[in-house]
């Protein structure tokens, strides 16, 4: 059977840089739950990275996805000078010098990637859903999570996304073909959802109609955490559900903000949080003079 | 008089024919896409098992999710009531009723006349019904018959972290990477959901005689997993446990008559 949930895994570098110029090498890795991100940073700036889908085994899944981030770099992990994990299986990167938690690297890398402005970040990641408020240095002051429900994460919409057979990335551009927008589904459970999207497709709903009432109440869901917490300008998503302009714009029209835009690729934020992290980290070292 | 009785479930219609105190059929066919018509074959099953005509039947009675889909019923209860009459009918000393189906998991406390005290219902989250089972079983590649035996099996209690069903699932795959037995993983389902449905029934006070029906009601492992967690010895499981409420929806249509 086709697996229609399984998204891209990528890794990408940038061809302007060249790493053995720089003075500090740094590296995160997000270990999260349903996916993993390695990034490394040559003196604060983003040089290479990976994404991939963790497996069950999280030394494995930080190791490859760091390997991957290195692929034709000609750079070895050795010389990178300082590692920190994150995410859900942060305590599991066996070469990190530090773990920190996901929700201080989301701030830090949201404010990087999106500017000091940010105050209001949603993480909307695999199996959980956050809301994050920073101040303007990125540091975290207040957070809201959902971890106990498969609504409103990125498992919930890979669940859908099998049911209809529609591949993952086009769930966003399909929901929009639709005359008109439907009333939102009503389950919240992704099981229950799963049974009355099943339920509307024998009523004769088209497949857009089903993934337009399902984003939409995932936006409707998520904008809860939102609201609870109050959305304070400027707002930033991050997370795999960043890319699903299904739910985003639809989340958008519901709290009636608009999301700010960033040339970053949204699933990056926590391991670029970490390696920033790294980098303040291991200048501090330096200072002491801990390191050479 | 002779009653009907047709609980539209999630997953399964079921059909109990009931001739006063005696059941004369009872038939269970898949709730397809078409319910109406699925409706229709199981009743007619349970007609010609019973061999009776259409006409033989005083009253029919509906009852469970989908009950609107039975159109030529004449009372229509709650899968709750539903379930308090039946458990009275077939276990008079029966005060507490628990009912796990595919899409939900009650608490029921019912008075001597299968009249509802309290209930409480899994509504929003599949954490306390069937599909939990069913995902975990599937999740573990075996039947849901050997689901529940192999969970006998087990003395280690493990904790499942993960409440909601789609995050179980992952959790158990990984559970099976580090290695954690089949048996040890089958009992942690049973008592993850034994727990929601227990906290279910403390809400509206355990009294017994318990009665547990529902198409879980077959797993033995559950069954285990719930007298733990409820610190009871005895619950009753009837014969044929995912008629009850079936049987339930026919004692009321008959009662309705009178």
């Amino acid at each position: 059977m086709a697996e229609f949930w399984r998204w891209k895994e990528y890794n990408w570098k940038d061809p302007d840089k060249d790493w053995k110029t720089a003075k500090m090498i740094t590296a995160g890795i997000d270990v999260g739950s349903v996916s993993s991100q390695a990034v490394i940073a040559t003196d604060g700036e983003l040089y290479a990275y990976s994404s991939m889908r963790t497996g069950s085994n999280s030394p494995d899944s930080a190791r490859k996805a760091l390997e991957w981030a290195l692929q034709d770099t000609g750079m070895k992990q050795e010389n990178i000078q300082y590692v920190v994990g994150t995410g859900y299986g942060r305590v599991n990167v066996p070469f990190a010098n530090k773990a920190i938690t996901e929700i201080a690297c989301h701030a830090r890398g949201a404010n990087f990637m999106a500017g000091n402005s940010v105050r209001t970040i949603l993480d909307m990641g695999g199996q959980d859903c956050k809301a994050i408020h920073c101040d303007e240095k990125g540091k975290v002051t207040n957070f809201l999570m959902n971890d106990k429900c498969a609504a409103g994460t990125g498992r919930g919409m890979e669940v859908i996304a099998d049911l209809l057979a529609v591949p993952i990335e086009q769930v966003g551009e399909l929901s929009f073909n639709v005359p008109e927008e439907p009333e939102p589904v009503s389950s919240t459970c992704v099981v229950f959802a799963k049974s009355e999207a099943m339920g509307l497709l024998k009523d004769g709903w088209t497949k857009s109609k089903v993934l337009a009432a399902y984003c939409l109440a995932m936006a409707k869901r998520v904008s809860e955490l939102l609201e609870r917490i109050g959305v304070e300008k400027e707002f930033f998503i991050t997370g795999g559900i960043a890319k699903n302009a299904g739910v985003v714009k639809r989340l958008e029209q519901v709290i009636g903000i608009s999301a700010v835009q960033s040339k970053y690729d949204s699933q990056l934020a926590g391991a670029l949080g970490a390696a920033l992290f790294g980098q303040a980290l291991l200048q501090k070292e330096k200072a002491a003079g801990k390191v050479a | 008089m002779i009653t009907a009785g047709i609980d539209v479930g999630a997953k399964t219609i079921k059909v109990v024919l009931l001739d006063g105190g005696k059941i004369l059929a009872k038939t269970s066919v898949l709730a397809g896409f078409e319910t109406e018509q699925s409706v229709e074959e199981a009743y007619k099953e349970a007609l010609a098992k019973a061999g009776i005509e259409r006409s033989a039947v005083g009253k029919v009675g509906a009852t469970g999710a989908g009950r609107k889909a039975v159109a030529f019923a004449q009372t229509v209860v709650t899968e709750v009531s539903a379930d308090a009459q039946g458990a009275v009918f077939l276990h008079p000393s029966a005060r507490t009723v628990i009912d796990v189906g595919a899409e939900e998991g009650r608490g029921i406390k019912t008075n001597a006349d299968g009249k509802v005290v309290d209930f409480a219902v899994n509504e929003k989250c599949a954490a306390g019904a069937g599909a939990f089972t069913e995902s975990m079983a599937r999740a573990l590649e075996v039947t849901l018959a050997q689901f529940g035996d192999i969970s006998l099996k087990s003395n280690k209690s493990i904790p499942m972290n993960a409440q909601c069903t789609v995050f179980a699932e992952s959790e158990v795959v990984s559970l099976i990477h580090s290695n954690t037995s089949k048996e040890d993983i089958a009992r942690a389902v049973h008592d993850a959901i034994a727990s929601r449905i227990s906290a279910m029934v403390r809400r509206v006070g355990l009294e017994q005689d318990v009665i547990l029906v529902g198409g879980v009601a077959y797993n033995i492992g559950f069954l285990d997993s719930i007298k733990r967690t409820l610190g009871i010895e005895n619950v009753v499981v009837p014969q044929d446990p995912e008629y009850v409420g079936a049987l339930g929806a026919a004692v009321v249509a008959g009662a309705a008559g009178n």
